[in-house]
This record gives structure tokens, C-alpha cells and sequence, in this order.
């Protein structure tokens, strides 16, 4: 068999889950089994297209057999296979979640078509090698989360929405702006192409704007300092196993194309680009965990740390030194899996408690150990506690800077980190230390959450896992990273030893 | 042509920001309709403006000769034509649920999840 199409599979298999799950709309068991059986296969399939990139190389797919830069490519290098695995671990895991969560009504609505829509979005963004394809995934990405979003039309769902969906589509004819000014100047859209092209363009002070363009567009999309301002008016709204995948995956989609462009296409001036890379790191990281101490609301909480986490990723691509690379592809293989467990646990405190308010809440360690200690794990590693896997992550980029000498980021960075600690412990201490607040509230009885208590102890064991075998997943960081610096390899893939 | 067409896409740009940052919900998504035009004409401009030039190969040759129109673009404009449609589309029904549920189109209004 030819190997070539594990690289389509990830798009394929949750397309056309989503289309057969939309054929059986009003049969709930069956739209629930295509759901988890389906994500299971589509982890699968990352899986085995992740070995095969580790083992073989980048692997690239001539869509419909036409040869690059003319048609569209399909690539998968490490950066963009390990993603693919990270969003399908995500995808599993909500689809999971949503068997016990998601009510009938939204079922009917289309929510597992949405899902799998949304899935298929993701992994095209992250496996396409070319950048107006790039634009259409995300689109694809951005419309099923704008339906998934209001799934249920709340009042803060829609006020939410609209600035989720404004400041998304602001960024989007960005992002197309920007393409269109490339293709302007190279005539060319497949990014390996792009990359040969920019070089020889006499007018280098317009590449360098439209890098700049893109940069905007895609910090919006990754809620970076200035521009997050939508993320904690959104992401507190929905379902919870929607916020969950929409914590892991959507801002990291923006992550992955700030790592792709500035290191593929964009690298003649990184004075200029990664400086600014920089200072726009260290500002988020410091606004996003500044925010969250100010917050009440589990859900608020961990969307502002959501931006601060934002900003350690971008610092590894902004240092753009072989460690801060390793560390910042580290620090998101790391966080889409913490992040998404810690709204699953935000969920099931709701589902015991009835409230995401720290005010109300209270004494569940007391009746809920077991949760307790499923909400520590992830906690204490987004904090960067040892052994876990924040530890490692914050470990390496940290020692990225000091070695760059970037010690307003390294500083920066250690605060950050104790604050996020004073966050978690913040959470800790109110909702599950203290007693229950009087009057106590009434209690739902809470009934066959065992699934729920099995989802989160799946990531909170992965989450161990990266921390103790944390070599295995250096070597293959390390692996994304050595190919995100030297963009020949990725060019000479794609493009087949061409002379350009 | 090519500078009148600059013109009036920065115009386009010029007025798609204004209207977006406008108080009314309505204003809103005309100025996104207004961004994502701004956007395809934007393309349509840099690919190079060719007047009755279709890109077709004459019979017996391998290449066309001199300029002509760049079909590429024009697929990528119809593309995002389309998606653009269909994200408005949601918008405008966004916007008219919004109105429904927060019972008002003031932007400033809509300050509870901040």
C-alpha cells in the first residue's frame, strides 16, 4: 500500500465521519458511537502517520497528482504530526466527555457533525503545504466553532459570539490580505515555493510587511498581547467539553502558523519580526496569568491562562535558537493536553457542584478525593511543578533564554509561573480545601460519572507520562525543531530537489 | 487602472474599519462584508489586471505568449467569495439572534461576559 495516504487520512476519516453522523441526526446512540469510535480511529491513523514521519522523513501527498508548486500539497513533518496527534488525543477525549455531557437537544442540533467538522479543520490546517489551503482549513476550523459556540443561545453565549466571530474574521481577511500581497509578489502559494521565491524579491522592506500582516493575523487567531481580548469573552460561554477542545486546539492552530511561517517563510529579517516576537511573549504571558488573578470563575480562570501560556510558546519561536525551537514545540505538546483535562475537571465540579463559582463551591476534597487529586495533576503541571510535564517545558525554554541572554524574558517567565501557581492554588484552596459553604447547596445527585472520571484520568496520566518519559519526547521535539530550522529539508520535500 | 483600483480598495479597507468599530451590531457585519470585498479585490489587483487576454494555449504551442489574464487568482478570489458568503451568512444570523436574546444592537450594551 502506498504510505502517501496517512498524510490525507487525519483530514478524510473526521469529514467523513461528519457527513455520515449528519446522515443518522436523530438516532443518538448511533451520532455517539460513529463519535467515539470514530475520534479512536482517527487517533490511530495520527499515530501511525506520526511513526511514519519519525521513521521516514517528511511526508508529502500531491493532491490528485498534481506536481508542486502547482498543485495543492498535503505535508506532514514533525511539527505538523505531532499536532495532528495532540488534536486527535483532544478530539478523543471530547468526544468521550461529550457521551455523558452533551444534552439531546444540542445532539439534534448537529453537534457531533460540528465536532468532527471542526476536527477536520484543525488537522487540515496543520498538514497543508500551502497557504491559501491554509486559509480555507482555517475557515473551515472557524465556522464550526462559531455554530459549536452558541450551541445552546444563551445570553453570554451571544455577546461572546460576536466578538469571537468579529475579531476571527477581522483576522481572517487579514490573513487573506496578506496572501494576496504574496502572491503578488512571487505568484506562487505553496509555502515551500514561497519560502525560495521571497529570497530572491528586490523589495525586501515588503516582505517584511507582509510578514508583518501575518503576524497580526495570526496572534489574533492565537490570542496574543494585544489582541486577546475576544478569548475571556468567549471561551467561559459554551458546553464544556466544547471549551475544552477550543482551549487545546483553536489558539494552538494559530500557534502552529506563527511557528510555520516565521521559520519556512518569513526568516530574512528576524531582527525586526522575532524582537517583536518577543516583547509580544513576554506581554502576553505577564497579561494573561495578570488577568486571571483577578478572576472569580473557574472557566475565566483558566482562559486567561490560557493566554499566558500563549505567550511561553511564542517566546520559544521568538528566542529562534535550537533549544527555545525544542522548548516551545515541547511547551505545546505539554499544554493542549493539560489544558483541555483542566476544563473537563472544571466540568465535572459543575456536574457535582452545580456551580463554576469559587464563592459556592467548596469541601470536595472532602467527598471527591479522587477528583481532587485529578485536578492537581494538571494544576500543578501548567504551573511547572516537577516531575510533571510543565516542569520539562518551562525547564528548557527557560534555559533557551538564559543561554540567549533574553533576561527580561527569563525573568518574565519565572514570575509568570509562580503566579499560575498562586492561580491553581488559588482554585485548590476554594473549591476543594476549604469547607462547604453555608447554606450548602443542593446537591444533583451525581450518577454514572465513572466515563468522565476515566477521560480526565487518561490525560492526567498522560500528562504524568510526558513528565517521567520525558526523553522520548525531547528526542522528538527535537526532531520538529531541527526541521523548523533548516527549512531545506522541508523545501526539498515538497518541491522534490527542484532548482528553483 | 491599477492605481484607481488601489485607491478604491483602500477606501474599501478605510471604510470597513470605520464601520466596524461602529456601536451598532448592523454596522458591524456590513463592515466585515466590506473587509472580506476589500480583500478579493486586493488579490484581484496584484495578480496584474489584463484586459481580453484569456490564458488559453494556442493549438501546436507549448506556452502562452506574452501576458495574460492569471486564472489562479480568479479561482482563489471565487474560493474565498464563497467562504466569505457563507461566514456572513452565520453573521447576519448571529446578529439578529443577538438582538433577540440581549433585546438590543449597542455594542456597548453587550459588556456581560467582559
Amino acid at each position: 500500500m502506498d504510505l502517501e495516504v496517512l498524510v490525507a487520512l487525519p483530514i478524510i476519516i473526521p469529514l467523513l465521519l461528519g457527513a455520515i453522523s449528519l446522515t443518522v441526526l436523530s438516532n443518538h446512540n448511533a451520532q455517539r458511537w460513529i463519535g467515539a469510535v470514530g475520534t479512536a480511529l482517527l487517533l490511530i491513523s495520527s499515530i501511525a502517520l506520526l511513526f511514519q514521519t519519525k521513521d521516514h522523513g517528511i511526508q508529502v501527498l500531491e493532491v490528485g497528482s498534481w506536481p508542486a508548486p502547482f498543485g495543492i500539497v498535503l505535508v506532514s513533518d514533525m511539527l505538523g504530526a505531532i499536532m495532528v496527534v495532540l488534536a486527535c488525543i483532544t478530539g478523543f477525549a471530547t468526544a468521550l466527555y461529550s457521551l455523558k455531557t452533551v444534552r439531546k437537544r444540542f445532539e439534534r442540533f448537529g453537534y457531533y457533525p460540528l465536532l468532527h467538522l471542526l476536527l477536520a479543520g484543525v488537522n487540515g490546517a496543520f498538514l497543508t503545504g500551502d497557504i491559501f489551503n491554509l486559509y480555507v482549513w482555517f475557515e473551515v476550523l472557524l465556522v464550526a466553532s462559531f455554530a459549536l459556540l452558541i450551541l445552546g443561545g444563551e445570553r453570554a453565549q451571544m455577546e461572546g459570539a460576536i466578538k469571537y466571530v468579529t475579531l476571527n474574521l477581522l483576522s481572517s481577511a487579514l490573513f487573506l490580505t496578506a496572501i494576496g500581497l504574496t502572491y503578488g509578489l512571487v505568484g506562487t502559494l505553496n509555502m515551500a515555493d514561497i519560502a525560495v521565491k521571497l529570497g530572491s524579491v528586490d523589495d525586501q522592506k515588503m516582505v517584511t510587511v507582509i510578514g508583518s500582516l501575518f503576524l497580526i493575523a495570526f496572534a489574533i487567531k492565537a490570542a496574543a498581547f494585544p489582541l486577546f481580548f475576544w478569548l475571556p469573552a468567549s471561551y467561559h460561554t459554551p458546553q464544556v467539553a466544547v471549551s475544552a477542545i477550543f482551549a487545546g486546539l483553536l489558539t494552538k492552530v494559530g500557534v502552529y502558523a506563527l511557528y510555520r511561517v516565521f521559520t519556512l517563510i518569513f526568516t530574512a529579517d528576524t531582527g525586526f519580526t522575532h524582537e517583536i516576537l518577543l516583547w509580544i511573549a513576554i506581554l502576553t504571558m505577564l497579561t494573561g496569568v495578570l488577568g486571571a488573578a483577578a478572576q472569580f470563575e473557574i472557566r475565566r480562570i483558566l482562559s486567561f491562562h490560557i493566554i499566558s501560556q500563549i505567550g511561553y510558546m511564542i517566546l520559544g519561536l521568538a528566542l529562534f535558537t535550537p533549544l527555545a525551537i525544542i522548548g516551545g514545540v515541547f511547551y505545546i505538546m505539554h499544554h493542549i493536553i493539560v489544558k483541555a483535562n483542566l476544563f473537563l475537571v472544571a466540568g465535572l465540579i459543575y456536574r457535582l457542584r452545580g456551580s463554576f463559582e469559587l464563592k459556592k463551591l467548596g469541601g470536595l476534597y472532602k467527598d471527591h478525593p479522587g477528583l481532587a487529586i485529578l485536578f492537581l495533576i494538571p494544576a500543578l503541571s501548567l504551573a511547572g511543578v516537577p516531575p510533571l510535564s510543565g516542569f520539562f517545558a518551562k525547564f528548557i525554554l527557560i534555559k533557551a533564554g538564559v543561554e540567549a541572554s533574553a533576561w527580561w524574558a527569563v525573568g518574565v517567565a519565572l514570575l509568570v509561573g509562580l503566579l499560575t501557581l498562586f492561580s491553581m492554588i488559588k482554585i485548590w484552596n476554594e473549591a476543594f480545601w476549604k469547607g462547604t459553604p453555608e447554606p450548602a447547596p443542593a446537591i444533583p445527585a451525581p450518577t454514572r460519572n465513572a466515563l468522565l472520571y476515566w477521560t480526565i484520568g487518561i490525560l492526567a496520566a498522560m500528562t504524568v507520562a510526558i513528565g517521567i518519559f520525558a526523553q522520548p519526547i525531547y528526542v522528538m521535539a527535537e526532531m520538529a525543531a531541527h526541521q523548523l530550522l533548516n527549512p531545506s529539508i522541508y523545501i526539498e520535500a515538497v518541491l522534490g530537489g527542484q532548482t528553483p | 487602472m491599477t492605481t484607481l483600483m488601489a485607491i478604491l480598495i483602500g477606501t474599501f479597507y478605510a471604510a470597513a474599519i470605520y464601520m466596524m468599530l461602529r456601536r451598532s451590531v448592523v454596522k458591524l457585519v456590513i463592515g466585515l462584508i466590506l473587509l472580506s470585498n476589500a480583500a478579493n479585490l486586493l488579490i484581484f489587483t496584484v495578480a496584474g489586471l489584463e484586459r481580453g487576454i484569456p490564458p488559453l494555449i494556442p493549438k501546436g504551442q507549448d506556452v502562452i505568449a506574452g501576458a495574460a489574464a492569471d486564472p489562479l487568482a480568479q479561482a482563489v478570489i471565487l474560493t474565498s467569495i464563497v467562504i466569505g458568503f457563507g461566514v456572513l451568512a452565520f453573521a447576519v444570523v448571529l446578529i439578529h439572534r443577538a438582538c433577540e436574546v440581549v433585546q438590543t444592537d449597542d455594542m456597548n450594551e453587550m459588556k456581560g461576559t467582559d
